[in-house]
């Protein structure tokens, strides 16, 4: 292998004629321009997002005024308010959290902890992987079929309990692989020490896993809570109303949610409509960043506690 | 030390395994049954579908659902070719895709070989809020924003409804799961595969595009097929920005109903249940749910197929 035969004559003769020229400047140049390139694709994202902010800024902020919050829908963009929407939003909310919050992190659990590789086991598993990716309108259209007509004796039609229901179902996948990832984080050293003292297997996860997954978990919820705040798709065929002119009472209450209204206020033709509807976009925007803050907060806290 | 262990039996200490078993038993059960909850969803989705789109075809034959060249389902005359409005999905959707895979696979690029620590941590959580940001304010943004003042000035002509204006924007709105996905991958890449590269004497740029890309391909390429299957399934940038107008054809200027935007138009509308137009709603939908679980399965088989494992 390593013995080398000699050149040939005829090939050195070539090679001193034609030496290997590595064009170094003509490749780093390429290479320059290919940071341009790079730097100026993601350029182009953060100013496009920047753009976005500041023209709903631009646009909303005049209109944005404790009447505004305070105020019901009206025929006149002046006098239009978002104060049912933004409590339809808070109802519909806390239905999402109470149905997918023990439903996603039971399955989590079940699916991390306690699941033996069973046909049950894989089959769970494909359905979840193929759920996160169903577009959310198909949501609204199961939504429709039943919550709204099937079962309405119990959810009263097209309420509060449906829409909540329908976007429970929406967001179950990203708890469900948010619970199952803060729980393997967990080492396995924390469990066979609660075995080694006797404690069964619903003990350790009760005990022992759970409260160090805890935080992520309720990160990963969060986030998942907060995609079906901006969800507007799935409500509109469920039937969240436009304009309503009444706050919602009970989980059998017809309701409006504040991406609805913004949507329909953007719709209209007239420019009032249009700041109203920024308007709606910047009281949005502010519930989300505070539940992404309290995201923020508890991932931080989580870091730090690991370390 | 025996002397000490010398108790009665009932004495020590006797943890209550029947009460145990029961717990552990009651607590798998239930939480088993959650699991099945998805199941059931998934099933429930697949069986409205169907029921819904065999009544739609009771009435409509599924040969014309396909061959028809108009969609018009509350004229008289009704056509339903859902062509027209899967031409209007492809659209807004592959101009999404044009902005969002350049963009998204530059950005991962810049972010995982080329940011230092303290740019990526800020660029990181701004690319975060562009994702978090709901689509309905992207609607807007292209509705008030993009089509009027930047895009109309350059086009003249362009109707204040467009399929341009909608995809670019929703390729805005889909560029970070492209980046963050694909950063993902990229990342996996081992470190001593471009060590090797930089060894032969290969630039920076030649040893990503050759050798770290390459590597990466499984991971980019599911990237941007869910990319894909979200640009298809995204229905309020196209409602508010892409308008209601069905139209066959490739034009990007003029205004255009997508599947996902007619399903809207319908139950805006408060359509009588059974009504042929409520029914064809399902029809698009199940048209749309085969379409995306179609992409999932590639993609599955794709990543299955051609991931390159590291230790």
């Amino acid at each position: 292998m390593i013995a080398q035969t000699p050149p040939s004559p005829e090939s050195a003769s070539v090679a001193a004629e034609r030496p290997y020229y590595p064009n170094t400047s003509w490749r780093y140049g390429l290479d320059r321009l290919f940071v341009i390139a790079i730097w100026s694709a993601i350029a182009i994202a953060i100013a496009a997002l920047g753009l976005l902010l500041f023209d709903i800024l631009l646009d909303g902020l005049p209109t944005l005024s404790s009447q505004f919050l305070q105020g019901f829908p009206s025929r006149s963009a002046e006098r239009a308010g978002v104060y049912p929407a933004l409590l339809g939003t808070i109802w519909v909310m806390l239905v999402v959290m109470f149905v997918s919050f023990p439903l996603g992190v039971g399955a989590g659990i079940y699916l991390e902890e306690f699941a033996e590789d069973n046909l049950f086991t894989r089959l769970v598993e494909i359905n979840i992987n193929n759920l996160a990716g169903v577009p959310s309108i198909i949501y609204g259209l199961l939504g429709l079929f039943l919550f709204v007509r099937l079962l309405a004796p119990i959810t009263g039609g097209r309420t509060v309990l449906s829409g909540g229901l329908t976007l429970a179902l929406l967001i179950l996948p990203v708890i469900i692989v948010a619970t199952r990832e803060a729980l393997r984080a967990v080492p396995d050293s924390l469990r066979q020490g609660g075995y080694a003292l006797g404690a069964t297997r619903w003990q350790v996860i009760w005990e022992q896993v759970f409260p160090i997954a805890l935080p992520g978990i309720l990160t990963g919820t969060i986030l998942g809570l907060s995609r079906a705040i901006g969800e507007t798709a799935p409500l509109i065929v469920v039937g969240a109303v436009a304009y309503i002119s009444f706050v919602p009472e009970g989980l059998q209450s017809a309701f409006t949610v504040l991406p609805i209204q913004i949507f329909s206020w953007a719709s209209r033709p007239q420019q009032p409509f249009h700041a109203i509807a920024a308007s709606g976009i910047i009281v949005l925007m502010i519930v989300l960043l505070l539940m992404n803050g309290a995201a923020i907060y508890l991932r931080n806290r989580f870091q730090k506690e690991r370390l | 030390m025996t002397a000490e262990l010398r108790l009665s039996r009932s004495e020590l200490w006797q943890p209550n395994r029947n009460k145990n078993k029961l717990v552990e038993n009651t607590v798998k059960a239930i939480t088993a049954a959650f699991a099945f909850v998805s199941v059931i969803a998934t099933f429930g989705i697949v069986l409205t579908l169907i029921v819904e789109t065999i009544h739609f075809f009771g009435v409509v034959s599924p040969l014309r659902f396909i061959s028809e060249t108009r969609w018009t389902p509350l004229f008289s005359s009704a056509q339903f070719g859902i062509i027209v409005l899967i031409s209007a999905t492809l659209r807004t959707a592959g101009i999404a895709i044009l902005v969002a895979l350049p963009l998204g696979l530059l950005s991962a690029i810049c972010l995982s070989e080329y940011a230092g620590v303290r740019v990526r941590k800020i660029l990181k959580p701004l690319l975060e809020i562009l994702a978090g940001i709901p689509t309905v304010v992207f609607g807007y943004f292209a509705l008030t924003l993009v089509t009027p003042q930047l895009l109309q000035p350059l086009i003249p002509g362009l109707s204040g409804l467009n399929a341009l204006s909608a995809g670019l924007v929703l390729g805005l709105a889909i560029m970070p799961l492209v980046t963050s996905l694909s950063e993902d991958a990229i990342y996996a890449v081992p470190r001593s595969l471009r060590d090797g590269a930089y060894a032969l004497g290969a630039t920076k740029r030649e040893t990503i595009i050759a050798v770290v890309l390459p590597a990466a391909l499984s991971g980019i390429v599911s990237s941007l097929i869910l990319a894909v299957s979200r640009a298809i399934g995204e229905t309020m940038i196209v409602t508010l920005a892409a308008g209601q107008t069905p139209n066959l054809g490739i034009d990007p200027t003029v205004a255009v109903l997508t599947m996902t935007a007619y399903i809207v138009q319908i139950f805006k509308g408060d359509a009588p249940a059974g009504s042929i137009a409520y029914l064809s709603a399902y029809a698009v939908g199940m048209t749309l749910f085969v379409m995306t679980l179609l992409l999932n399965i590639f993609s599955f088989w794709f990543v299955r197929r051609f991931r390159e494992k590291y230790e």
